[in-house]
């Protein structure tokens, strides 16, 4: 929702686990991912909070189980407010040393 | 082939209204804007609707039928290549459920019954994350981006 939640979202290296491991494996439940993560239970519970909170994961209950999905909707925004602008800036220096190299 | 199944769920809050983002999906002339395609049809269940490439060629892109339609909070829809129409196994589906959240609205878009490891669904996976930041763009300030940009070098297919 705000970047700044995502960047603190991502400023953490659990959190970028837990990222990393819905995207090898989407909709997984807390138990599955703390099998992955040396910590406590309440603690995964508390890093996931805050991915939550940065929509970088949505949840969905299914039955008696909520299943945990990556969200990748804020990076493509974080993406587009910050990457490419910078990717078309380098693409119009590029452009412009080729004109001077090649004369124009 | 595998039979095993995966499932995506993206989620986005836009400062708009549930039917104008319900409108956005279902109306050509606004999802050209923000998708470089329309999604045509009558919308109702069990009719036809087509993903359509909004230039001059019109390539139809994806096929599938309209499960539910409750406007302006949920559409769910059948989702297939065309060249795999005649198979039904090969049929995803796409649940938009469109609720009120504070001022702005959440638009979760559940993909599901996709065959895991197809190109469809390594192909959502690209596809949904820019179509929902494009439409979240063009509600929101008027001007979607182009989902067809490419990261390098200058894009000759984006008419």
């Amino acid at each position: 929702m705000d970047a700044d939640k995502v960047f603190k979202a991502l400023g953490d290296p659990t959190r970028t686990k837990v990222l990393d491991l819905l995207y090898e494996q989407n909709g997984q439940t807390l138990g599955q991912l703390c099998e992955h993560l040396d910590m406590a239970r309440q603690s995964v519970t508390q890093h996931i909070g805050i991915l939550e909170a940065a929509n970088l994961v949505s949840t969905v209950r299914r039955g008696r189980e909520k299943l945990h999905f990556i969200n990748p909707v804020p990076l493509q925004e974080v993406y587009e407010r910050w990457v490419r602008k910078f990717e078309q800036q380098r693409l119009s220096l590029l452009h412009d040393l080729k004109r001077e190299l090649e004369g124009d | 082939m595998s039979n095993e199944k995966t499932s995506f769920v993206y989620v986005t809050y836009i400062r708009s209204t549930p039917a104008k983002v319900f409108e956005a999906i279902t109306k050509p002339e606004i999802a050209r804007r923000y998708w470089g395609h329309e999604n045509v049809s009558d919308w109702k269940p069990g009719s036809a609707w087509e993903h359509v490439r909004a230039n001059e060629q019109r390539t139809v892109n994806i096929v599938g039928k309209v499960v539910e339609v409750t406007p302006p909070t949920r559409l769910v829809i059948t989702w297939a290549s065309p060249s795999q129409a005649a198979d039904p196994a090969s049929y995803s589906r796409v649940c938009f459920d469109v609720a009120p959240y504070d001022d702005m609205v959440r638009l979760t878009v559940t993909h599901d019954e996709l065959e895991a490891g197809s190109g469809m669904a390594k192909g959502i996976q690209q596809g949904w994350p820019i179509v929902l930041s494009s439409l979240k763009s063009l509600l929101e300030t008027g001007h979607g981006i182009d989902v067809f940009a490419k990261p390098k070098a200058a894009s000759g297919s984006t008419a």
